[in-house]
């Protein structure tokens, strides 16, 4: 707490170049989520770099806009992208400390990434179409419920580290924190796990390939857009995995060596075992009936709630 | 001091005024409104005045008013509510006179002025008396006053039980006002404020005071006249008993707080309890509502406590001398008292304009106005993020300061008993804002986005004296977001006031650097909304853009009422709740193999009134049944009782003549 008020607004070099990492990264997520699912398919699957095609194709294109659509559709994925670019400077990365670090940095983090909520939510319905009406009805159930556990779990780890802060709380952790209070650690990762598949859209809550409109969350709500819009929703979303893989890893892959290059390897590392085991889970799961989604989220919250009596005993 | 007296004097003369002027509407609307918006103006100018200069000024009249005297003054606390009263009452003036006009011919518009201006007038009466005489006849007149505004429309019989229920629910909430302050003046033999100092039974006391002023908050479970009343009134009246009015008990609570000392432990753990109550009670409550007005008034439930969390936390911090939990609970609740007044009554004030031009307060029935009015659907837009308590709007900055005190007090607390109602609190937070979330898009997305799902719109004209408060109180969301640490400076003597310390701006400086950041961030996000959005419009510029239809699976032409309802929108979570909503709900046609015209019907009715309060008041009306023997109509028995009752009286004080 007292840490945190030494940082400037912009923090040193290296948590900076940890964002640039991000930006220029994360797009490589989805392929490899998408390889190792083509793998356990036994296919060859598209190319490694398919997300960043996507990307740039979809920039250079034109866009189709309902008539039912007001300056509403067009704001969702211009703020939601710039939320989630906020968002970056708010977590702690690859064993550095976030760009920018406060008391109570983490409920503004969870905020912003409802701010971005709020806005593909009133896009989805700006079209009035019942399809994406379904998809936004679901994703504030969904997310209402993960809003808990996500901030149970924060909260435990911050009680762990004795601050408020993220980035005081992320620079607590190292492999011998796992030793001293491995169960602890391991429940708010399994919280903060459950939290990530449910926010970024992933099996078992959602399923991105899924052919059918019905079925959908994430996907039906952005059915709409396209061209740059959408390709600000996609970069978006990537962005955000990035974010919740960035707390995830924080915890599980603590390094915490004196050479920056070493921390950033590991984290990089990290993030794309985690976009493999992400990969791997929705190759050998099936997405979830949408009624057993509350279920698994009051398990998230289950989790966190049995870490933070275990650190306040 | 004088100035405020000026302020309250010119509200009930030009509320007199416009009662007389009963010739012409127009006339009457336009003294009522002049005397109106000249009170409110003097008002604030006053208050200001008394702010910056740091005085605590008083006006004591011995023997002006039976029971001791009348006894008027403005100490931090009344100042910070005055402000509030007379600042909200100003915008909302404006607003009114055009809104009334449309009554014109229909309603007398000087009743509607002689009541919205003694309402004010009491209401800042009540937060200036320094004695409880004068206290509880402005608190009744501010009950009166806002009744007949609840039945203005009172041809409607819904209006009129909705009155009824106000009128039952405030006067058995000033029974317990008037059992706290006999309790009080009889400890200490007079009923001005500042000789309080004798105080026994506090708990009771505590209790007393609870209900009363809980009752007028609107809190869990003492809210149910709320979610009737507040849709009956006016809009602007609405807006000003769910901005303003109802924070007048959050004004007794702190009062009381005032008066009592030094608190139990479990007060505070009580309304941390009743808060949290309140808080997801109301919110679920609120997403289960068809009608606008009604949804938005379950909000001010759920408002209501958050911002008693937030006391509860501040006595909690007092009972165990924990600053920091004090500071950021007692400024989280008056930050966000302050906040819910701005956004709650920018909500209103739209869901005024939308009543009024589509003729409805059904959810359901409307749709598209985004294209007919669009300022009223921005204005509703920011009020709908800043409620959600989402950045940079001001609802997060008190949000997030009640959050911090409940970490502080749950996770790094100094003794074991805070831990459990404050890890209760957060989670519950947690939860509160993702349903507010939840309950705003649907509001936003259905009302105003998509196509309009009936033809209802009558007029899309909005004129400039309703754009004008609209377009104030959203600007006030964002600079409250935008500009906290220099509002928390604003607020810090109060705050010091009520935790008796001198510390709060050193405590909160840890926080003052965590809020500057967030204004910072808030500015920076601002500027990359725009920075963004010129990108999109240069890269999409020199595109094809091209009209189409909404995509829906291929279906060639969706019409209208193929959209999506606000009534399915909030479905999963109405059912995953539906032990505690206990929702109604029937379908009718759906009987064959090939049904003919079907129809669905959902309501949710209050569980306490349907429980509780429903089965407690049929009871007691059929046990008062036995009490009309005596009243026959034969006048001779009706003196012979006045005899008995005086012979009765005369034994009692004299003692048996034997």
């Amino acid at each position: 707490m007292i840490f945190s008020m030494n940082i400037g607004f912009f923090g040193n070099f290296s948590s900076v170049l940890q964002v640039t990492l991000a930006l220029v990264f994360a797009p490589l997520l989805f392929g490899v989520i998408n390889k190792t699912k083509a793998f356990f398919g036994g296919r060859k699957g598209f190319p490694l770099l398919q997300t960043y095609f996507d990307l740039a194709k979809l920039v250079r294109k034109g866009a189709v806009y309902s008539k039912t659509t007001s300056w509403v559709f067009r704001a969702g994925p211009v703020v939601s992208l710039a939320v989630v670019l906020m968002a970056l400077f708010f977590v702690p990365m690859g064993g550095s400390r976030s760009v920018v670090a406060f008391e109570g940095d983490f409920l503004f983090l969870a905020y912003c990434l409802g701010v971005m909520r709020f806005f593909i939510v009133i896009a989805a319905l700006d079209t009035g179409s019942s399809f994406e009406g379904m998809g936004a009805s679901r994703e504030v159930q969904f997310s209402a419920l993960a809003e808990p556990a996500l901030l149970i779990a924060l909260a435990a780890l911050a009680k762990n580290a004795g601050s408020l802060s993220l980035a005081v709380t992320y620079s607590g952790i190292n492999f011998s924190s796992w030793l001293g209070s491995g169960i602890v650690l391991g429940l708010i990762s399994a919280a903060i796990f459950i939290v990530l598949l449910t926010e970024n859209a992933r099996i078992p809550v959602d399923d991105p390939n899924t052919h059918l409109e019905l079925t959908m969350i994430h996907e039906v709500m952005v059915l709409d857009h396209s061209g740059p819009d959408f390709a600000a929703i996609l970069y978006g979303s990537v962005l955000k995995l990035w974010v919740f893989g960035s707390l995830f890893v924080g915890i599980l892959l603590p390094v915490k060596s004196a050479s920056p290059v070493l921390n950033t390897l590991v984290f990089m590392t990290g993030m794309f075992g985690l976009a493999v085991l992400i990969g791997v889970i929705e190759s050998v799961m099936a997405r979830m009936r949408l009624t057993y989604v509350p279920r698994f989220l009051l398990g998230a919250t289950a989790f966190a709630v049995i870490a933070l009596i275990l650190v306040l005993r | 001091m004088v100035l405020v007296l000026v302020a309250v004097f010119l509200f009930v003369v030009s509320g007199f005024i416009a009662l007389l002027a009963t010739r012409s509407d127009g006339k009457a609307n336009f003294l009522g409104g002049a005397g109106a918006i000249a009170g409110s103006a003097v008002g604030v100018v006053s208050v200001l005045d008394i702010i910056v200069k740091r005085t605590a000024p008083s006006i004591r009249l011995q023997s002006l008013l039976p029971f001791d005297s009348f006894f008027v003054g403005v100490d931090l606390l009344s100042a910070f509510f005055l402000f509030i009263i007379f600042g909200f009452s100003l915008v909302a003036a404006i607003y009114g006179s055009e809104y009334l006009n449309a009554y014109r011919g229909e309603k007398k518009i000087g009743i509607a002025w002689f009541s919205y201006n003694l309402l004010t007038a009491s209401m800042a009466l009540v937060v200036i008396s320094k004695n409880a005489f004068l206290f509880l006849i402005s608190w009744e007149i501010m009950t009166i006053a806002s009744f007949f505004l609840v039945i203005l429309e009172n041809e409607k019989p819904d209006n009129r039980n909705a009155g009824l229920i106000y009128l039952i629910a405030s006067h058995l909430g000033t029974a317990f006002l008037f059992a706290f302050f006999l309790l009080l003046a009889k400890q200490n033999r007079s009923l001005d404020f500042d000789k309080f100092t004798v105080i026994k039974d506090a708990s009771l006391l505590f209790i007393f005071s609870l209900i009363g002023f809980g009752t007028k908050a609107g809190l869990m479970p003492f809210h149910v006249w709320l979610p009737q009343a507040h849709p009956a009134a006016p809009s602007f009246v609405s807006a000003v008993m769910s901005g303003v009015m109802i924070k007048t008990g959050i004004y007794g609570i702190l009062r009381t707080i005032l008066f009592l000392g030094p608190p139990e432990t479990w007060w505070g753990v009580l309304l941390i309890v009743l808060g949290v109550i309140s808080g997801v009670g109301g919110v679920l409550f609120a997403l289960a509502q068809h009608d606008i007005k009604r949804l938005l008034a379950y909000h001010s439930v759920e408002n209501i406590g958050i911002i008693v969390m937030g006391i509860g936390l501040g006595l909690l911090g007092l009972k165990l001398g924990s600053s920091s939990l004090m500071i950021l609970g007692f400024s989280g609740a008056v930050l966000h008292t302050l906040n819910h007044a701005i956004f709650k009554g920018l909500l209103f004030l739209c869901a005024g304009v939308v009543v009024s031009r589509a003729g409805t307060r059904d959810i359901d029935k409307l749709g598209g106005l985004i294209k007919t009015m669009p300022s009223v659907a921005l204005c509703f837009l920011i009020g709908a993020i800043a409620i959600s308590g989402l950045p940079p709007l001001n609802g997060f900055v008190s949000e997030f300061l009640i959050y911090l005190g409940m970490f502080k007090g749950g996770v790094f607390s100094p003794t074991p008993i805070t831990i459990v109602p404050c890890v209760l609190a957060f989670a519950s937070l947690a939860l509160i804002g993702g349903l507010a979330a939840a309950c705003f898009t649907k509001v936003f997305g259905i009302v105003f986005l998509g196509e309009p799902r009936t033809r209802t719109l009558v007029d899309a004209n909005v004129p400039l004296s309703i754009k004008i408060p609209l377009f104030v109180l959203a600007l006030l969301c964002l600079f409250v977001g935008l500009l906290s640490p220099i509002v928390l400076k604003w607020i810090a003597p109060l705050i010091d006031s009520l935790s008796g310390l001198t510390v709060s701006l050193t405590v909160l400086s840890a926080t003052n650097v965590a809020l500057t950041k967030i204004s910072i961030a808030g500015i920076i996000f601002i500027g990359l909304v725009a920075f963004l959005a010129y990108l999109r419009f240069q890269l999409v510029r020199r595109r094809q853009v091209t009209k189409a239809t909404t995509w829906d699976c291929g279906y060639h032409s969706p019409s209208p009422k193929m959209q999506y309802t606000a009534s399915s929108f909030a479905w999963p979570l109405i059912s995953m709740f539906g032990k505690i909503l206990r929702g109604q709900s029937d379908v009718s046609g759906l009987s064959s193999y090939f049904p003919g015209a079907s129809a669905y019907h959902s309501k949710t009715p209050d569980v306490f009134d349907r429980y509780f309060y429903h089965p407690l008041f049929s009871w007691t009306d059929k046990q008062m049944h036995h009490f009309r023997r005596f009243q026959h109509g034969r006048v001779q028995l009706y003196i012979l009782y006045i005899v008995i009752t005086l012979v009765v009286l005369l034994i009692w004080q004299t003692g048996l003549p034997l």
